[in-house]
């Protein structure tokens, strides 16, 4: 069952994340980076296209995922425009992610008001 | 009781005397919220895919509208509550990331459009793509040198 397997593999992923927030002093924000680093090297080293295959959203959705969707593209961009598309396919291949971010970004951040902590 | 410790000494003292138990705890809530928020994301995915659109149309789709409820519900104060108990749970799924976005830049309105919200949306999502982007581009370029399939 496909839900299954992707709150497994997207539980487990973010059980590792917590692994290390409690057990190292890596703030989130650096976990965050290390993780869409690790999504560009598992995707390129051929180790995180069968975790996406076997999890689904499980897989795509956390920021490793990212990182994998940087990293198809960037490889996908090399087929097709060589060294060019190194460089282009990488936004190329995660443009709808980064566009909403910016975007309802701005917006929400426009319409919300921060609550009293 | 002394007062000379090294860093390093008082680090392992706190370490000792604070409580251990709660991080298995974290690790199960982290657990159950990342992949609760992994099965919506599926659920958003099967939809795309069951109005016919292609596996890159739907990855993009499904990023797209995971980042909308991510900073939507961050907007509504809600993934802040969740976040205080779910940890790397809400942090590294995609909605995180919107949520990374959206807390900044609404804390820092005050300080304006352009330096306050314009500049803070990118405090954590900034580094986010700085790394990922370079780390694609050498992965291009490697794959480049070297040739693929």
């Amino acid at each position: 069952m496909e839900f299954i397997r992707a709150f497994i593999v997207g539980g487990s992923i973010c059980a590792i994340g917590q692994i290390l927030i409690d057990k190292t002093k890596l703030t989130p924000a650096r976990i965050l980076v290390l993780f869409v680093i690790l999504g560009v090297f598992l995707t390129a080293i051929g180790l995180y296209e069968p975790l996406v295959k076997y999890g689904g959203a499980g897989a795509t959705v956390p920021i490793p995922g990212f990182g994998y969707a940087l990293a198809k593209g960037a490889m996908k961009g090399v087929k097709e425009n060589g060294l060019l598309g190194a460089f282009t396919g990488g936004i190329t291949g995660t443009a709808g992610g980064i566009a909403a971010a910016v975007f309802f970004g701005y917006i929400i951040a426009l319409v919300f008001n921060p609550k009293g902590k | 009781m002394q007062q000379n410790f090294t860093n390093q000494e008082y680090a392992k003292y706190v370490q000792k005397k604070s409580p251990n138990s709660p991080i298995i705890r974290n690790i199960i809530i982290a657990f159950i919220v990342g992949g609760l928020i992994c099965v919506v994301g599926q659920v958003v995915s099967n939809f795309f895919k069951a109005r016919g659109l292609s596996t890159e149309q739907v990855a993009g789709a499904t990023a797209i509208i995971m980042i909308f409820l991510g900073a939507f519900f961050t907007g509504l104060d809600l993934y802040d509550s969740l976040a205080k108990y779910a940890g790397a749970g809400t942090i590294v799924p995609i909605t995180g990331f919107a949520n990374a976005i959206v807390s900044p830049a609404m804390e820092f309105k005050s300080e304006g459009y352009v330096l306050g919200v314009g500049a803070k949306m990118f405090v954590i999502a900034g580094p986010v793509l700085v790394y990922g982007i370079i780390a694609s581009i050498a992965a291009g370029i490697t794959f480049f040198i070297i040739g693929i399939k």
